[in-house]
């Protein structure tokens, strides 16, 4: 049992910057490119680890904190998910709450450490960020009650690896609504397009990258680190939402980590054939998440 | 209970002393000795009652109709009594420094006089178990803030404050009389205990008239109109204990009500959800678009109350359709929030006096980098923005949690029906979580980092020990009670099984259930505090031997930043405030953009209270309208007055006679 905890943990410290090369790759396809390596990712985390820091003026402590909390939190909201039949390391009724808090609270200090630098590029990301997590945060959380309501566990663990997850038990309509509604928070919070696009040159457009604009060196290694292992984990919870369990756990544990590689290409094919939605399009965006998981509720109490 | 009698006198006398004292420096050693000494002796047995379980009461014959002297703390006293008692002595040593700057100018006498008074009144409103008392108690309690909002009185803003607070504590005290006079009945005793209501149509009449006084004081959404006027105005000791604890007596006095309204039906909680995950929300949106510190922590009141009122109505829910777990999470929850709110919002309170003490101005758009001139008041007003954001480890978290897991443990399971208080309490609590995030990054980002954006800002300075350490202590606190979580909620057993008839096992096997999965959340909340050590130790050592420069904020290159360039906090709240359009209703003037190298332009944005606008202000001027038609009664002829007099009388006695 313990094994197949540390493993899960393992395989999220070690698999998860690999998401970013195979968006990379996907989109470079799409564009006919050769693209970067798969591992590129991996090379840069090594490069930004290597490298001395310049830090603004402006800044105080709270500027140097954020990247640290930030990392912390996503390793501590690591030990809550498991991963196909592998449990988490932790696991207790109610840390579905506690898990999308501790992303409330990562959130909370690249917020402030972006208006530390008195940017005022990084304060409309920070606004931006702050409005959009505000909008999602309801969205995730309803969905997830109603998978927690339809296979009667209150813990991410009891939810994704118990006796419900086969594909017998399945209500399809009800995963259907909430894995859709969650892959909407998920490129939200994941700052992709069409929310947000990561690869933009331009500051006043962009949201994630500008409020980490002045962040170099290891912080930066940190908070590039950081947003590999959320967007693995909140990936994990959306494979955990929709693909059924086989009942043997390491078929399940690989099916699972290619679903969420498969989750990566998904995503790069979205960023290679549309836009970034304007931005006030996307509270809209967030509200139909929002519809989809209060139906979802429903169709699970009826 | 005498213990509390003596600790009361002592809150008394100090004020007496200080009011007679008067312009002399001495007055605020009297107030504050009265208040620390007094709420040190009067908080033991309330302690005592929380340990033990057993309440304490004391009686005597009095000659008012209908009243009798009858107090007692029991377990649901004890936890607003301990919130009451700590959170004003904290705050009293806070007020010694802050209003240190104003002996010249001002009486402190009085200011203190009235402090304890207020500090008096609250005690006795959470004791009282007789109707007269308690609205005596509550008349003490609602006039002394009056005394207290008004403070900068050569202000008019604050004249008006205080007249508007009077108005509003006045309009709810009609109800809660008429509760009480309801309430008494036939049975002709105001004692609580031998208060008994049968008839359900009476008992929810009764419900609403407690809803509306109690609501009033508590600051439910349309209802709230005086505590964004009021909090501002009051100097920062006396806004963190009415805000932090005066209006708790609300949410105690409701409590009350229903314990003494026998069982309650479903649409009772349906009304107290409904109400609150509107003042929740529209509370944290009202906050987001302000621009003054003060009115900002005000409106959050609002929302925190929210907060609350969501707990007690599952309470109430779980109590109506015979669900423990909802009835003991729900209470739970909301006592647990009431304490926690008391602390940081104390806290908030007390740093925004900092801010004002420290620079001169509460204007959030004038403030920045407040983080390199005060470093003690940023600091510990980060870890009350955080924990009233709801974000873990701290307590603030905790309590939330308790709420939420009621729900997801047994909220789904009764029927269709049930989804709606169920979306009410996990869409409302995640929307308020993340508005209200999005609002503290606001006024933490603003005002304490980056660069200062006026003279005010710029020539700001820490402010004396004696204001540091309540605000230290605070925040402390605010750890303390979120890494002892487990172990508090315990101690409300006594109350919950009190208000909810359930059997006291039963309460504590819930209550119990809900300290071992808080232990988990303590055990993730340390991980992390290891985790971010460990991590802040590898960045000092990854960093070693490195070149670590400064240099200035990446502007795109733009060679001359101004302070005036940064984002402010209108900009930031800018988005969501648009989204909100519809509640917000702000008002913008700004003056057109001409030529192709325009100079001078303004910008000027403002949220006026909806309830205000829209709902009071044309209800009062109506009613004035009617009353001015009624003048010609009123001429002055004294003759004429009598004759009234001698009108009415000769009515009543015919009445009287058939």
């Amino acid at each position: 049992m313990h094994l197949e905890r540390i493993i899960n943990l393992l395989l999220v410290i070690v698999l998860s910057p690999l998401i970013f090369g195979i968006i990379n790759r996907t989109k470079a396809i799409f564009a006919g490119r050769t693209g970067q390596p798969l591992l590129q990712s991996y090379y840069d985390l090594w490069k930004l680890f290597n490298k001395g820091a310049v830090y603004s003026q402006t800044t105080s402590w709270v500027f140097r904190l954020g990247p640290i909390v930030g990392l912390a939190v996503v390793f501590a909201t690591a030990t809550l998910v498991p991963l196909g039949r592998l449990p988490a390391v932790i696991a207790f009724d109610g840390d579905i709450i506690l898990f999308a808090y501790l992303f409330g609270l990562m959130r909370f200090f690249t917020v402030i450490s972006a208006l530390d630098t008195g940017s005022a590029f990084e304060g409309m990301g920070a606004s931006r960020e702050v409005m959009f997590s505000a909008l999602a945060e309801p969205a995730f959380l309803i969905g997830l009650a109603a998978i927690s309501a339809q296979r009667h566990s209150l813990s991410l663990t009891g939810m994704f690896t118990g006796a419900d997850t086969a594909f017998g038990a399945y209500i399809l309509p009800v995963q259907l609504l909430v894995s859709f509604s969650i892959f909407i928070v998920f490129l939200a919070e994941n700052s992709r397009i069409p929310v947000d696009d990561p690869n933009t040159h331009l500051e006043l457009t962009m949201i994630h990258e500008v409020m980490v604009l002045d962040n170099s060196g290891p912080d930066f290694g940190f908070i590039t680190y950081s947003s590999a292992l959320k967007m693995w984990l909140l990936g994990a919870v959306l494979v955990g939402v929709l693909v059924p369990s086989n009942g043997n756990v390491w078929i399940d544990m690989s099916l699972s980590v290619v679903s969420i590689f498969v989750l990566a290409v998904l995503v790069g094919i979205v960023e290679s054939s549309m836009a970034r939605l304007k931005l006030l399009r996307v509270p809209q965006l967030l509200l139909i998440a929002n519809a989809l998981s209060i139906l979802a509720l429903i169709l699970v109490l009826r | 209970m005498s213990l509390f009698l003596l600790g009361l006198s002592i809150i008394f006398i100090g004020g007496l002393a200080s009011l007679i004292s008067g312009r002399r420096a001495l007055a605020s050693f009297f107030g504050v000795t009265g208040v620390v000494a007094g709420c040190v002796i009067a908080v033991v047995p309330a302690f005592r009652v929380l340990f033990n379980g057993v309440a304490e009461s004391f009686r005597f014959d009095w000659t008012m109709p209908f009243g009798s002297f009858f107090l007692q703390i029991d377990s649901l006293s004890a936890i607003f009594l301990i919130a009451i008692l700590g959170l004003s002595a904290i705050a009293a040593i806070y007020g010694m420094g802050y209003l240190g700057a104003y002996r010249e100018k001002k009486n402190l006498g009085v200011v203190w006089f009235f402090y304890n008074l207020l500090l008096l009144g609250m005690s006795l409103v959470v004791v009282a178990q007789n109707g007269i008392l308690f609205l005596l108690a509550w008349e003490i309690m609602s006039l002394a803030p009056f005394f207290l909002i008004i403070f900068d009185d050569e202000k008019e803003k604050a004249r008006n404050a205080s007249w508007t607070y009077l108005v509003a504590t006045h309009i709810g005290m009609v109800f809660l009389l008429l509760f009480f006079i309801i309430l008494a009945g036939k049975t002709g005793s105001m004692d609580f205990d031998k208060i008994v209501v049968m008839d359900s149509v009476k008992a929810g009449f009764l419900f609403i008239l407690a809803v509306i006084g109690f609501g009033t004081k508590a600051g439910f959404i349309t209802l709230h109109v005086w505590l964004p006027e009021a909090h501002p105005a009051a100097p920062s000791h006396a806004s963190a204990v009415m805000s932090g604890v005066m209006i708790k007596t609300g949410i105690y006095g409701l409590v009350r009500a229903i314990t003494l309204l026998g069982h309650p039906p479903v649409w009772w909680a349906w009304v107290l959800i409904g109400i609150s995950a509107g003042s929740g929300v529209i509370g944290v949106l009202f906050a987001l678009a302000q621009h003054d510190l003060k009115r900002l922590l005000a409106y959050h009141s609002v929302e925190n109350i929210g907060i609350i009122t969501l707990g007690l109505g599952i309470g109430v829910l779980g109590m109506s359709i015979g669900s423990p777990i909802l009835a003991v999470f729900g209470f739970a929850g909301g006592f647990f929030h009431v304490i926690n709110h008391a602390i940081f919002k104390g806290l908030l309170f007390l740093g925004a006096g900092s801010v004002l003490h420290g620079s001169g101005t509460l204007e959030i758009d004038h403030l920045g980098g407040l983080i390199k001139r005060m470093p003690w008041t940023a600091v510990t007003f980060l870890v009350g923005a955080v924990a009233i954001s709801g974000l873990p480890p701290l307590n603030g978290f905790a309590s939330e949690f308790l709420i939420y897991l009621g729900v997801f443990k047994d909220g789904m399971s009764h029927g269709l029906a049930n989804i709606i208080p169920a979306l009410g309490v996990i869409g409302g609590l995640a929307l308020i979580g993340g508005l209200a995030a999005a609002c503290f990054t606001k006024a933490f980002g603003i005002v304490f980092l980056g660069e200062p954006r006026s003279k005010h800002a710029h020539q700001a300075h820490e402010v004396h020990i004696a204001m540091v350490l309540p605000m230290v202590i605070l925040a402390i606190l605010c750890v303390l009670m979120g890494v002892f979580s487990p172990l508090i909620i315990g101690f409300f057993g006594g109350a919950i099984s009190t208000i909810t008839s359930l059997p006291q096992e039963v309460v504590q096997g819930q209550l119990n259930t809900g300290s071992g999965i808080l232990s988990n959340v303590v055990i993730v909340s340390v991980l992390l505090v290891v985790l971010i050590f460990g991590f802040a130790l590898l960045r000092k050592w990854l960093l070693s031997g490195r070149s670590v420069s400064e240099m200035e904020t990446w502007g795109c290159g733009y060679a001359r930043p101004t302070a005036r360039m940064q984002y402010t906090a209108s900009s930031f709240a800018q988005p969501l405030v648009f989204l909100f359009r519809l509640f917000l209703r702000t008002a913008r003037k700004d003056s057109p953009r001409e030529g192709l190298f325009p100079d001078r332009a303004f910008l000027q944005t403002d949220t006026a209270d909806t309830s205000s606008k829209y709902l009071f202000q044309p209800l009062f001027k109506g009613i004035s309208f009617l009353f001015s038609q009624l003048r010609w009664i009123q001429h002055g002829w004294l003759q004429l007055y009598v004759l009234y007099i001698a009108i009415t009388l000769l009515i009543l006695l015919i009445w009287k006679a058939f």
